[in-house]
């Protein structure tokens, strides 16, 4: 199946939810409502054209514009085909629907994301810090990170 | 002064509570019995690393097992944002998998590549397989014998680490490194292949065949071994893709995904060979021993790879394509999956158009296969938790990046 099959079928379903495509690049993506990811990804795992049974990656993003996003790469193991969703939040509103439930993997990836980004997952059911230690300052891999100049009356290398 | 919080130790998810009840004993007294929290790491043995495991135990028996990483991490995705150049990415991404770094420095090479357009020379996909197999079989080597002292078999690791000293020296020979060896580049290589290496690579796979088969005389169908892994964490197949395992552990859960043959990259296409699936030979599909044979049978298979590699090896210019100025377009942006020892290794590398990377994201097969260690490990024994962390082959490096 294409991504313009898949975004079609999608498109029928999650009319509002859909707000993005770009399918000129090497790998076709479709954006996605923070709000409903969980939905649409329990379609796509469980729908048997669809089958996206394997999460292959899912990276938290900063644009350094104020917008913060995550990226979701999606492999069906049964159908052998691929797409790619986007989401994207605010730096206001850091809060994107977590898919723990649908893919095991996710839950790691969510808990590397927020640690590194910031990012607050709803419905995660263990979100805490998974790299970086509990008490940290700050989230790393922002691109305005500046680093804490003391952890525990250590001086932190910079 | 040390801060003495620091001390002390993380907590538990706080939706958690140890759980405490009573018991009568045969002689009628009643007692309190509770649920124990036990720490296996950080410098445990069998962690291979530092890795933290706290387990829930109620008697001998794990209720629930949650994993604490992030003592190596030095936050590798960071450090590739300020690299001016791609290239310098590339130790760094050696020292991710150190058990198997030529596959780690392929991947990138490749996403890079993937996202710079650039076509590399025959003879250069060749050379990276030739490399990418024998440092398969090298890491296997040390999953494979260092899994035995887990089990308690002390002699096949020094057998394993006396063959995978060969492939040392033939990286040596190659490169100048043992370990970390910045070898593959975005676009070709660092070196040529060195004048007697074909010779060298042709005997070492005649001498590593009949070592093979020993090593399973010797371990994987020794009857301690059987059955110390048989039947023990036993990871089903739906379970196994929900959690997005890869490399010999997914096969060893029975599905037969390889991405050298299911996303295809290099000349894989043009080779022949199998992948290698757990059957539970020796007790259930998916258990610790199906991990092991995976990694047994796969060495074979890396064998065959290398020969045909080596008889088919064309002429070619090693450097010919290696870009001198590497600017990817504004906002191009890709992710590229290998199969590396452990499993999918992608990049995802998003561009901004300048020389340094805007964001590289590595999804490391350890890590992703260490997340489902909990899963596994419930209901387990304590002593078996040893064996089930052992199965998974982790790297430390790669899973805190």
């Amino acid at each position: 199946m294409t991504a313009q099959d898949i975004f079609d079928i999608l498109k029928v379903k999650f009319s509002d939810a859909l707000t993005e495509k770009k399918f000129d690049t090497v790998q076709p993506w479709v954006r996605i409502a923070p709000n409903k990811t969980k939905e649409i990804c329990f379609f796509l795992r469980d729908d048997s054209a669809m089958q996206f049974d394997y999460l292959s990656c899912l990276s938290g993003m900063d644009y350094n514009n104020g917008t913060f996003g995550v990226v979701y790469h999606l492999t069906s193991i049964v159908h052998k085909h691929k797409i790619v969703l986007k989401t994207f939040c605010t730096k206001d509103n850091m809060h994107i629907q977590s898919v723990s439930a649908v893919w095991g993997t996710a839950n790691w990836h969510e808990r590397e994301a927020f640690d590194l980004y910031g990012i607050i997952f709803d419905e995660h059911p263990d979100l805490r810090r998974l790299l970086m230690p509990d008490d940290w300052e700050g989230h790393p891999l922002r691109k305005d990170y500046k680093v804490q100049e003391f952890y525990h009356g250590m001086k932190v290398p910079s | 002064m040390i801060d003495q919080t620091m001390l002390q130790p993380p907590t538990l998810p706080t939706n958690y509570t140890v759980k405490q009840g009573h018991i009568k004993t045969s002689t009628g007294k009643t007692i309190r019995t509770e649920e124990m929290i036990i720490n296996m790491g950080p410098q445990h043995p069998s962690t291979h690393g530092v890795l933290r495991l706290e387990i829930v135990v109620d008697g001998e028996i794990i209720v629930d097992c949650i994993p604490h990483i992030g003592y190596l991490h030095r936050c590798f995705e960071k450090h590739c944002e300020h690299m001016t150049n791609y290239q310098m990415v590339i130790p760094y991404a050696d020292r991710m998998d150190y058990c198997s770094a030529m596959t780690n420095e392929w991947a990138f090479a490749l996403a890079a590549e993937r996202l710079l357009k650039i076509e590399v020379p025959e003879r250069v996909e060749y050379i990276r397989v030739i490399m990418a197999e024998l440092q398969r079989i090298a890491s296997h080597l040390i999953a494979v014998g260092t899994y035995g002292i887990d089990s308690g078999a002390f002699t096949p690791f020094l057998y394993t680490f006396i063959d995978r000293e060969k492939i040392l020296d033939l990286f040596e020979m190659t490169c100048g490194a043992r370990l970390l060896y910045n070898y593959i580049w975005i676009g070709g290589l660092s070196h040529d292949l060195p004048p007697k290496f074909i010779e060298q690579a042709k005997d070492f796979v005649e001498y590593f065949r009949p070592r093979l088969k020993m090593l399973n005389d010797l371990l994987s169908y020794n009857e301690i071994f059987v059955k110390r892994t048989a039947n023990v964490g036993v990871l089903p197949k739906d379970v196994a893709i929900n959690y997005a395992v890869s490399g010999p552990q997914l096969r060893g859960s029975g599905v037969n995904w390889d991405l050298r043959r299911d996303d295809p990259y290099s000349i894989y296409h043009k080779l022949e060979w199998e992948p290698q699936v757990g059957k539970g030979e020796m007790g259930t599909v998916g258990d610790c021993w199906d991990r092991h044979i995976v990694r047994m049978h796969e060495m074979e298979q890396c064998l065959n790879i290398i020969e045909q590699a080596l008889a088919g090896l064309p002429e070619g210019n090693v450097k010919a394509a290696i870009p001198k100025r590497i600017r990817p377009e504004k906002d191009a942006e890709i992710y590229v999956r290998t199969e590396s020892s452990r499993g999918e290794l992608g990049f995802y590398i998003v561009s901004d158009g300048t020389a340094s990377p805007f964001r590289v994201k590595a999804r490391g097969p350890a890590f992703v296969n260490l997340s489902v260690l909990p899963e596994i490990a419930k209901g387990a024994m304590i002593a078996d938790l040893v064996l089930i962390a052992g199965s998974i082959d982790i790297v430390l490096g790669e899973v805190d990046r």
